[in-house]
């Protein structure tokens, strides 16, 4: 399964929408999971999870740590996939 | 030479269940007043309302011997017919004496088999496996089964991340022979496991130290690895996850909950969330639903129940049961 950026961000959103209850339209690349959209380090652990069960993409835990921005969720997802 | 065998029954029953919850309720709302935290947090994030706390004391031994006499009275045996008492407990207030013989002579049963054990929050489950088999092996022929909990004796009350999500009780359970007269097996074949690797992730470290957990591990963990169990226990038992009537899987935490419930896909069920009123009541948690769902008329005598316990270990065990 190849999927463009444009489609990682949508489903990053959809993922977000889902656990957080936040727009999907409003988690935009550049937005911070903490400051932004204030997610805290559990809701982090969910969207990992999410992840695993929608895109089929592990994140491990201490990565998941340093992915800051909605655009590090989704070049991980993106190097993932081509690494696959 | 030739041994002879105990002789043995072809299936095992739950006849009873019967449980015990101090008295004192801890809200949310008392927690803020001496921890940084707020009752918002705590339900959206644990899924805790309000839980029991026992009364310095309170033992463990006392909360099984009370939620073991109800369910003993609620099967309509006697004392002197249960010859085996298994005590599920990662709290006791013994390394030694064991827990379990406390409680039997407590009944004033006739000297049963006595042991405690230790599996964590999944130790209930673990229980009724080892109760099953005693009466189909025939070893024994009518066991009580306990998960009795006194976390807060273990818990640092100034850490905001533990101390919201735990509370005090026991549940209980008498398990006998399947008769001619009983319509299904009642216990089906448990499916357990357990990882080693995880070992650091919950845990009370040594007698002078608190419980600590690695929050989001276990959760990642318990999100993504149990509900292949859960299912498998239902196959083993040759129920379709449809059927069932009721899913009651440790209450560790109501995310934790739903997530493996959406997993499993139990659309007919009865999703257990006693934690909302009792908190993590540990290996009690699944005992004490059950209690509860059934008292409320949510479980009718019948009806399967998958079980899924997990906890420090890691261990995990899952059963389909047939509701008393």
């Amino acid at each position: 399964m190849s999927m463009t950026e444009q489609e990682i961000v949508a489903a990053v959103g959809e993922i977000v929408e889902e656990i957080c209850g936040i727009p999907a339209d409003q988690v935009t690349p550049e937005k911070k999971f903490l400051e932004d959209l204030e997610i805290d380090s559990l809701g982090m652990v969910e969207i990992a999870v999410a992840a695993q069960d929608n895109l089929g993409v592990a994140i491990p835990d201490e990565q998941l740590r340093n992915l800051e921005t909605v655009q590090a969720v989704v070049d991980f997802v993106r190097n993932a996939a081509v690494s696959a | 030479m030739q041994m002879r065998l105990a002789e043995g029954t072809a299936g095992a029953r739950i006849l009873a269940f019967g449980g015990y919850q101090p008295a004192r309720v801890v809200t949310n709302d008392e927690l803020a007043r001496t921890v940084d935290t707020t009752d918002e947090w705590i339900r959206h994030r644990i899924g805790v309302a309000s839980r029991r706390i026992a009364g310095p004391d309170e033992t463990v031994a006392d909360m099984a011997a009370a939620a073991g006499g109800k369910a003993l009275a609620a099967s309509g045996l006697s004392a002197a017919d249960i010859d085996l008492v298994i005590v599920s407990t990662s709290t006791p207030e013994t390394m030694m004496p064991c827990t379990a013989a406390t409680v039997a002579t407590r009944l004033g049963m006739s000297g049963p088999g006595a042991f405690d054990l230790n599996a964590g929050c999944s130790g209930f489950c673990y229980a009724l496996a080892a109760a099953s088999d005693a009466v189909r092996a025939g070893t024994s022929r009518h066991v009580l089964v306990v998960g009795a909990e006194k976390p807060s004796q273990w818990i640092d009350w100034t850490d905001r991340s533990t101390c919201t999500i735990f509370g005090d009780g026991a549940g209980a359970a008498v398990v006998g022979p399947v008769t001619d007269a009983d319509p299904a097996p009642g216990i089906g074949p448990v499916v357990w496991g357990s990882d080693g690797s995880m070992a650091d992730k919950i845990a009370i470290k040594d007698r002078r130290s608190f419980f600590c957990q690695d929050g989001q591990a276990v959760y990642h963990w318990a999100t993504t690895v149990l509900h292949p169990v859960g299912k498998k226990a239902c196959e083993a038992a040759g129920i379709d996850p449809g059927e069932l009537a009721a899913f009651v899987p440790h209450q560790a935490n109501l995310r934790i909950i739903e997530s493996i419930a959406k997993k499993i896909d139990v659309p007919r069920a009865r999703v257990a969330t006693e934690i909302v009123y009792s908190g993590n009541t540990s290996s009690a948690s699944i005992p004490l639903a059950l209690v509860a769902m059934i008292g409320r008329g949510e479980v009718n005598s019948g009806a399967a129940v998958l079980l899924l316990a997990f906890g420090a270990g890691i261990c995990y065990a899952g059963q389909v049961i047939t509701a008393p």
